[in-house]
C-alpha cells in the first residue's frame, strides 16, 4: 500500500484555539450483538460464505415482510435509558430511500421524526474537568452490505470495473446515537469525543449489547466539526469525517480537520459542506461526497413494520435492570483500590485496563500489582504487538498466579517478567513455566551464603564501606551476587546476608 | 395544477427512472389527480385527526431473538440479473469523489 500524503494547509492548533471556538457533533452506530437479524432470522455471526446468511426479507424480495426483533428493541430502549433519554411512548419506522448497491432494498428501513430515545445527557470527564455531551436521539435502523469492487486497484472504487455485493450484514440491528452540537470543549474538544466514545464503548459492553469493538465497525464514529471565530454566535460550516475506527483516530481526525479548518478561514476562504475521509496510515483527511445539496431521502412510515409502542412497565422493567454505568463503576472501583486520581488516569486512559484489573483482582491478586503488571509489562508487550491489551494471549488468572509466585518469594519482579513473556509465548501456566525454566529463586541458604561470600571477596572495597557503616552501599554488592545466581535470587534476602556478615 | 413536470423530472430522478419529455408531460397531469383525490381526504378529516399510516390499529408485532436457516446462497442468487464469485454483480459504482 503507498501511503498518500495531504497537500491541506494547516493552521497551528493553538492558534486556532486562540482565534476560534469549536463545534462538536458525533453520529455513532452501534451495531447490536444480537443472534438474528433486525427483521428476519438470519444469522449475525461474522465470517460466512458470501451470501449465506440471506433470505427473502433481508434481502427485500417482493412478498416479503419484516418482523421486528424484540431483542433488538429491548437494547435500543436500554441504549436509550443508559443515555438518559426519555423513551418515546409510541413511535414508527421510516424509508430512508436511496440507491447504493450495499442497500438490496433501495431503502433503509431507520427511524426518521419519530427516535425511540431522545434528549439525553453524558457526562464526561477530562484531565480532571468535567463535560456534558448532549444528546439528540438514538434511534433504530439496519446495518448494509459489503462490496468488493473490481477491475481497478485494489479494492478501490476509484476506477473499478464493476463490484460484488455481500448481503450477510444486510438488516444487522443498528442503534444509531446522535449528539446535539457540542459547545463549550475549549481546547479539549476533540479529548471530549475521544472520552465521548470510550464511554459509549464501556456502556454499550457493560449493558452487553455489543462487544463495540471499533476496529471491527461494531462501534462506528461520523464526527462532525465546525468552527466559530470567537466573539460570534453564528454556527460555521461543518464538515463530516467518516472512516474513524479507533479511540485515537478519533481525537486525531478531530485535531486535524480543525487545524485545517482554521488555515481555510483564516486564509479568507470558506469551509465546504462535505464528507471527508480518515485517512489512518497518513494522519489527514481526504475530500469525499459533497453536501452542499441537501440531500433527498423521501422518508416516509414504513408501512410493512406497525408502530412501537413500549409499555411504562417494560421500560421501568427495562431501567430497573440496568447494569452499573461506568463512571460509577470507575469510582467505585478506585475506591474500593485505594487507587490515587493519577493511578486511576492511567488505568482509564488504557483500553480494557479497568476490567482486566478487576478479574486480576477478582483471582486473588492485590490491586496495585495487578494494575502493575497490567500498566507496564503488559501494556509494552500489547504496545510491541500492535493489539489490545485484552487481545494479549494471557488471562487475568494468569497474572495473578506470577503475583501470587512472587509474593510466596518463588519468584523476583524481574523473574516475573521473564514468567509473563514466557506465558504469552504460549509456554504455558506460570507455575509449570516456573519449574521447566527452573525460574524459581534460589531458596537453599548455604548456596546463597556461598555467593554472598564470593561476591565480598572479590570486592573487599565495598565491603569495606560497608563494615564502616555505608550500608546504601550493599546495592554493588547485591548485584554481584545476582550475576552470580543467574538472577535467580531474592534480593531482599541477599541483602539482609551482607549485612549480617559485614556487621 | 399542483404538479408541474419539474416536480415529476425531479422524482423520476430520485427514483431511477428515465423519463423522455413528452413521457413526462403526459404523466404531469395523471399524478395531479392521484394527488387531488388523495388530497379529498382532507376535507372529512380535520385538523383534530391525527394522519394515519397503518390501516390496522396494531403495536409492538415483534419476534424473539431465534436464528431460522437462512436461504441457500444460490437460491438468493437466481434471481439476480449478474453475479460473480457468489455475489451479486452490480454497475460500476460511480462515485462522487471520482469527479472531484
Ligand atoms: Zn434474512
Amino acid at each position: 500500500m503507498s501511503v498518500q500524503y495531504s497537500s491541506d494547509e494547516l493552521m497551528d492548533y493553538d492558534e486556532v484555539m486562540e482565534r476560534f471556538d469549536v463545534v462538536l457533533g458525533l453520529e455513532v452506530h452501534v451495531e447490536l450483538g444480537t443472534r438474528s437479524k433486525m427483521w428476519c432470522g438470519c444469522s449475525t455471526e461474522f465470517g460466512g460464505e458470501p451470501n449465506t446468511h440471506t433470505c427473502p426479507v433481508c434481502l427485500g424480495l417482493p412478498g416479503s415482510l419484516p418482523v421486528v426483533n424484540k431483542k433488538a428493541v429491548e437494547s435500543a430502549i436500554r441504549i436509550g435509558l443508559s443515555l438518559g433519554c426519555e423513551i418515546a411512548p409510541w413511535c414508527r419506522f421510516a424509508r430512508k430511500q436511496y440507491f447504493y448497491p450495499d442497500m438490496p432494498k433501495n431503502y433503509q428501513i431507520s427511524q426518521y421524526d419519530e427516535p425511540i430515545a431522545f434528549d439525553g445527557l453524558v457526562e464526561l470527564e477530562v484531565d480532571g474537568t468535567g463535560y456534558e455531551v448532549p444528546i439528540e436521539r438514538a434511534h433504530m435502523e439496519e446495518d448494509a452490505g459489503k462490496s468488493l469492487h473490481v477491475g481497478g486497484a485494489t479494492g478501490r472504487i476509484q476506477g473499478s470495473d464493476h463490484s460484488l455485493m455481500d448481503y450477510n450484514r444486510a438488516g444487522v440491528p443498528l442503534v444509531e446515537i446522535v449528539t446535539k452540537p457540542i459547545r463549550g470543549t475549549g481546547t479539549k474538544g476533540p479529548q471530549v469525543a475521544r472520552a465521548y466514545m470510550a464511554h459509549l464503548r464501556d456502556m454499550v459492553r457493560a449493558l452487553g449489547v455489543s462487544q463495540g469493538r471499533m476496529e471491527q465497525g461494531q462501534l462506528r464514529c461520523d464526527a462532525n466539526v465546525s468552527l466559530m471565530p470567537k466573539g460570534t454566535t453564528e454556527l460555521g460550516t461543518r464538515t463530516e469525517t467518516k472512516n474513524v475506527n479507533s479511540l485515537r483516530s478519533v481525537e486525531a481526525a478531530l485535531q486535524y480537520e480543525i487545524c485545517r479548518q482554521g488555515a481555510v478561514l483564516a486564509g479568507g476562504g470558506r469551509v465546504k459542506q462535505e464528507t471527508r475521509m480518515w485517512n489512518e496510515a497518513g494522519g489527514f483527511t481526504t475530500a469525499g461526497r459533497s453536501k452542499e445539496q441537501a440531500e433527498d431521502y423521501r422518508y416516509f412510515p414504513e408501512p410493512d413494520l406497525v408502530p412501537i409502542a413500549p409499555s411504562r412497565e417494560w421500560i421501568e422493567q427495562l431501567r430497573a435492570g440496568l447494569p452499573e454505568m461506568p463512571a460509577v463503576k470507575r469510582a467505585r472501583l478506585q475506591s474500593e483500590w485505594s487507587f490515587s486520581d493519577l493511578e486511576m488516569r492511567d488505568v482509564n486512559g488504557t483500553e480494557g485496563a479497568l476490567d482486566l484489573i478487576e478479574s486480576t483482582v477478582a483471582a486473588g491478586c492485590a490491586p496495585a500489582a495487578a494494575r502493575k503488571w497490567w500498566l507496564t509489562e503488559l501494556a509494552r508487550a500489547a504496545n510491541e504487538r500492535g493489539v489490545l491489551l485484552e487481545d494479549l494471549p494471557i488471562a487475568p488468572a494468569q497474572v495473578a498466579e506470577v503475583q501470587r509466585l512472587v509474593e510466596a518469594g518463588t519468584i523476583n519482579d524481574k523473574l516475573a517478567r521473564t514468567v509473563l513473556e514466557a506465558v504469552l509465548a504460549g509456554e504455558g501456566s506460570p507455575e509449570r513455566i516456573v519449574e521447566e525454566r527452573g525460574l524459581a529463586v534460589v531458596s537453599d541458604e548455604g548456596a546463597l551464603s556461598a555467593a554472598v561470600d564470593a561476591a565480598i571477596e572479590a570486592n573487599p572495597d565495598v565491603a569495606e564501606k560497608i563494615r564502616g557503616g555505608k550500608t546504601q552501599a550493599a546495592g554493588a554488592l547485591i548485584g554481584a551476587v545476582m550475576k552470580r545466581m543467574g538472577g535467580r535470587a531474592d534480593a531482599r534476602r541477599v541483602r539482609e546476608l551482607i549485612i549480617a556478615k559485614l556487621s | 395544477m399542483a404538479l408541474t413536470p419539474q416536480d415529476v423530472s425531479r422524482l423520476a430522478e430520485l427514483a431511477r427512472i428515465e423519463l423522455t419529455p413528452a413521457e413526462l408531460a403526459e404523466i404531469a397531469p395523471q399524478l395531479d389527480v392521484i394527488l387531488e383525490a388523495v388530497a379529498s381526504v382532507g376535507q372529512v378529516a380535520d385538523q383534530d385527526i391525527p394522519p394515519s399510516s397503518h390501516a390496522v390499529p396494531l403495536t409492538n408485532v415483534m419476534r424473539d431473538d431465534e436464528r431460522r436457516d437462512s436461504w441457500p446462497a444460490e437460491a438468493m442468487l437466481r434471481g439476480a440479473p449478474a453475479q460473480g464469485q457468489q455475489r451479486f454483480r452490480v454497475p460500476r459504482i460511480i462515485d462522487d469523489s471520482d469527479a472531484g
